[in-house]
């Protein structure tokens, strides 16, 4: 089927679900890159010694 | 093409409103990644610049927040602005007025944007930084586009405090302050912005006439602003030799500001000698075109100073302690 229909009735060609699915990802990849950003800045300003406590 | 678009989307020829479903590239564009690319390359000469070490992975958040924040204004400005851009034969590709994009769509992209290059900023960097960002994104957005811009001939020399803020903003990633030298840097930016808009004003003025923008040589006439094109690059010129007069810039920076002010001051008199129609539009496309060189190599004379290690000059002129936490 080439058309699909949204819950407003908004009809999405090929095209535009494939445009869809492009930002979706783009999201994705913007989230991931913000989750590894938080991730290697806490190890830059707290240094490496924030992996060494007592368990 | 049978659809017809409005700033508000697209309807197709029965009238039915048509999903306007954006490419990832169009988001991009909301961002006026060329304005972008001069934001950062002017914040990381600011960061350079300053005095004091910055963790090289710190350093590129700011980098990024602040070219976040730049795209952010520039989404704020289409969103805004969509009405005047649909009319101009420059603008009228952009996103909104082609109907790529709802208008609230792009509000809602630069308002999350906005909110968190700032959070982000503040959170990982610097919180003075941080300030300044949102200042600069407020300043544009605010004070240029919603109030000045549509008003005042005067609008792209007071919102042009935006644009010139990038370096103040890299400076204060490093130092956490706002000293005397990143507004230097300031001020060099603040007065490359009226020549270098009003060049291109004088060659769109009947697109920027028929959008009801009041630009200077819609308002004052072409004379006049061939005149501030003049006397604006006269004063610019000398300004931009003042980082090596203050002793935070070298004999790289004083031969660039010296060697590319004076052709930018030729380029000027072209502007306000020109005899003919032809002659002046040829003259704007080179001051327009040459002012982004002049700004560009200005500041990468100032950065590889720095990353050669060029000692700067002794200072003609003495700052004292001038700083602002």
């Amino acid at each position: 089927m080439s058309v699909a229909m949204d819950d407003d009735g908004i009809r999405l060609t090929k095209e535009q679900q494939r445009r869809r699915r492009a930002r979706s990802v783009a999201i994705a990849l913007a989230l991931a890159a913000l989750v590894v950003l938080f991730y290697v800045v806490t190890i830059v300003k707290l240094g490496p010694g924030v992996l060494d406590r007592p368990l | 093409m049978s659809d017809a678009t409005s700033i508000d989307g697209r309807y197709d020829a029965a009238g039915t409103r048509v999903a306007a479903e954006p490419s990832v590239g169009d988001f991009l564009a909301l961002l006026k990644p060329r304005v972008m690319s001069l934001v950062i390359f002017t914040a990381l000469v600011g960061m350079a610049a300053a005095p004091g070490h910055l963790h090289p992975v710190l350093a590129a958040t700011a980098l990024l927040c602040i070219a976040i924040g730049a795209g952010a204004s520039g989404a704020l400005n289409m969103w805004y602005d969509a009405d005047i851009d649909a009319v101009m034969t420059r603008t009228r590709t952009r996103p909104i007025p082609a109907g790529r994009i709802e208008r609230d769509t792009a509000l809602g992209f630069g308002m999350a944007l906005s909110v968190g290059s700032v959070l982000v900023l503040g959170l990982l960097v610097d919180p003075v930084a941080a300030a300044l960002l949102a200042f600069t994104i407020a300043f544009y957005v605010v004070v240029y586009t919603m109030w000045l811009k549509r008003r005042t001939p005067q609008n792209i020399v007071i919102g042009g405090a935006s644009g010139a803020l990038p370096p103040v903003i890299g400076w204060a990633a490093v130092t956490g302050r706002v000293e005397f030298e990143p507004l230097v840097l300031f001020l060099i930016i603040f007065l490359w912005t009226p020549p270098h808009f009003w060049a291109l004003a004088l060659l769109k003025s009947g697109d920027y006439a028929r959008a009801g923008v009041p630009m200077l040589p819609v308002v004052a006439g072409e004379r006049a602003t061939r005149t501030q094109i003049l006397l604006y690059s006269l004063v610019l010129v000398p300004v931009g030799c003042l980082p090596a007069l203050l002793g935070f810039a070298g004999p790289i920076y004083a031969a660039a500001a010296i060697g590319l002010g004076l052709p930018f001051i030729g380029l000027a008199a072209a502007i306000k000698l020109a005899a003919t129609p032809q002659r002046l539009a040829k003259a704007c496309g080179r001051l327009f075109g040459f002012s982004i060189l002049y700004l560009f190599l200005l500041f990468a004379a100032l950065l590889a100073e720095r990353l050669i290690g060029v000692p700067a000059f002794a200072p003609v002129i003495g700052l004292g302690g001038w700083g602002v936490a």
